[in-house]
């Protein structure tokens, strides 16, 4: 008896906290599929309307901003693109970093590791002119290249990895060096294999990061044809189912490749184990 | 010229411990050599500079007389078995087998029959398509020695591989890999701290303490004419017996005890050694043990006691003979086998 009621009282308190996270998102996307008169005389809806089709499309392919250039669709495209870009460059980069500092025997690597680390402290915002300036005077202003880069070195990915790099017993690299094993070679068949499970969970995070970031490609971005998402959020404008579609939209990318590249994540984590 | 070739090695660390000093050492080709020693001794150290897996700080190592101290180890065509086996996690057995060939660029299909005829020697053929960790540890240590064989190395090196099994597997896999090498013919060197394990396996063994080599030789000559303290307290289960005496004018005088026309010159403090299994009862014998405890290994019983100054003591007989807790035992040194060493320095000195 006593079980099924701390059973129950679990159950409705996960439910309460599952409604607080679902139901706003559910109303958005119902309200998405009226027509904006509806909404506007009867306010936010809970159940489906049946315009869909024509709300979704008219966002997608409506030309928006200051000189009718952009479309959401471009957004989108433009989104993939740089948090593709900097989850790939960033996990690459810290592979190599963690590499160089754990196997190298640099001297000061510890040091050189935590002035690495400190970054973490460092936000963008606070280095953002003169990052501004240098992608500037690089001619790099309104390119892939400027929005992805300059914020495509994660301390925290090295910090991950290089964690990781020291729990792999030194026996394994000298076994691999008698078996003729390059320096490259032990970096390509042992260590990329070896953290998988942790490059899918850094590629996710570097994804939903590079995906999420607003002022940096504000900033960098002067022409229409760049425009990301998150700074379409900012910029929207027009009827609010319209705005409520394009919010809606802008959820699908991170969710999926969560939803993707989970499957690796969990199946690599019980391999392992 | 032997086939491998240590002369005057000496490793010091960069924190300035002295690991090994002036060690030299010659092996012969298809010969199996084990070194000896309790741990920290540094016959790790001596393995894994033979293995290049460690800079030589001073001295030679050669190679069918070639010197390789600088040679790279994928160059050395040496291949090591490693006290955790090291095998590689996310490969399965036959591409933990195979690795080394690809690296060296050979073809396919030599790769595979190679592969398969040492999978065969071993007995692992049906497990090549599993993960490491699939594998309970005495197929394991099977995998980490075909990945050794597969290459034809000129040298085995094993690096304790036996110590992470059980004592059943240990004996076991020590029979095999003696067959083993004694098939494949390939010069061995073989690292532990077991002295039955180096005794069983050693065609020669050092024995090495503190960096240096105090005895190398037959498991034989080391068992019946150790040179040192140290040896003859090191080999041999159980451990020597150690007493103190004191030698003038060839007479060796111990508490309660005395032995006459040794021969030896020297004079001074010595310290006594008898093997356990080199004494027998007699009837107003040398050595009076009062027994506290008693050991049945079945086929032999090992006699704890002590003597008359309380010393530990310890007589190895037949399993047939009962022995009572609390009796006295009169004991006789047999055939004159024992040994003794000066206390100051340690040698031998009969």
């Amino acid at each position: 008896m006593s079980r099924l009621f701390t059973s129950s009282f679990s159950h409705i308190i996960l439910f309460i906290g599952i409604s607080i996270m679902v139901v706003p998102v559910w109303m958005i996307f119902a309200s998405s599929t009226h027509t904006s008169s509806f909404i506007n005389t009867n306010g936010l809806q809970f159940f489906l309307g049946d315009s869909f089709q024509e709300n979704y499309l008219r966002v997608l392919l409506y030309k928006g901003g200051f000189f009718k250039e952009i479309t959401a669709l471009k957004m989108f495209l433009n989104s993939f693109i740089m948090a593709t870009g900097v989850a790939l460059l960033s996990v690459a980069t810290s592979l190599m970093a963690a590499y160089a500092l754990v196997y190298y025997r640099i001297k000061y690597a510890t040091l050189l590791f935590w002035i690495i680390f400190i970054t973490i402290l460092v936000p963008l915002e606070l280095r953002i002119f003169p990052t501004y300036s240098v992608m500037a005077e690089l001619n790099l202003v309104n390119s892939y290249f400027g929005l992805i880069v300059p914020i495509s070195a994660s301390a925290i990915a090295t910090l991950f990895f290089r964690q990781f790099y020291k729990t792999i017993p030194d026996e394994l690299l000298e076994s691999a060096k008698l078996d003729g094993a390059s320096t490259w070679r032990f970096f390509i068949d042992f260590l990329v294999p070896l953290s998988k499970t942790m490059i899918v969970a850094m590629l996710i995070f570097m994804f939903v990061f590079g995906y999420n970031q607003y002022l940096w490609p504000l900033l960098v971005t002067s022409s229409e044809q760049y425009w990301t998402v998150v700074m379409g959020l900012k910029m929207m404008s027009g009827s609010i189912v319209h705005r409520f579609a394009f919010v809606m939209m802008s959820m699908v990318p991170p969710v999926l490749i969560i939803i993707i590249l989970q499957k690796h994540f969990i199946k690599g984590v019980f391999q392992d184990k | 010229m032997s086939f491998l070739d240590l002369k005057n090695v000496t490793k010091i660390y960069p924190n300035g411990t002295k690991a090994v000093h002036e060690t030299s050492l010659s092996i012969n080709e298809g010969e199996f050599m084990v070194f000896v020693g309790p741990s920290g001794c540094g016959k790790s150290t001596l393995l894994r500079m033979v293995a290049g897996l460690e800079d030589i700080t001073k001295g030679d190592i050669n190679l069918e007389g070639k010197l390789i101290n600088e040679v790279d180890p994928s160059e050395r065509d040496v291949a090591m078995v490693f006290q955790n086996y090291a095998l590689y996690p996310h490969m399965n057995v036959y591409n933990n087998l195979a690795y080394g060939l690809k690296n060296r660029g050979i073809d396919k299909q030599t790769i595979e029959k190679k592969v398969n005829d040492a999978a065969k020697l071993l007995q692992i053929s049906d497990y090549l398509q599993r993960k490491p960790s699939m594998l309970s540890g005495g197929q394991r240590q099977r995998v980490a020695m075909g990945r050794a064989i597969v290459r034809n190395p000129k040298i085995f090196l094993f690096d304790e591989p036996l110590s992470n099994l059980d004592a059943k597997l240990r004996i076991q896999m020590r029979l095999e890999i003696k067959k083993l090498q004694q098939k494949v013919g390939v010069t061995s060197i073989f690292v532990t701290h077991d002295q039955v394990e180096a005794m069983t396996l050693a065609d020669r063994l050092a024995v090495i303490n503190n960096g240096i080599i105090e005895q190398l030789g037959t498991p034989i000559e080391i068992y019946d004419n150790p040179k040192s303290l140290f040896v003859a307290g090191f080999i041999g289960s159980p451990q020597m017996n150690f007493l103190d005496g004191n030698l003038k004018n060839k007479t060796l005088s111990a508490e309660g005890f005395e032995i006459k026309d040794i021969n030896s010159d020297f004079e001074g403090e010595v310290t006594l050694g008898i093997r356990p299994e080199h004494l027998s009862q007699t009837e107003n014998g040398l050595i009076n043990l009062k027994v506290d405890l008693v050991e049945q290994l079945g086929s032999d019983n090992l006699v704890y006691g002590q003597l008359k100054d309380k010393k530990d003591f310890c007589y190895r007989c037949p399993g047939n003979q009962t022995i009572e807790k609390g009796t006295n035992l009169s004991l006789n040194i047999e055939n004159n086998k024992y040994y003794i060493f000066d206390k100051s320095t340690g040698k031998r000195v009969n």
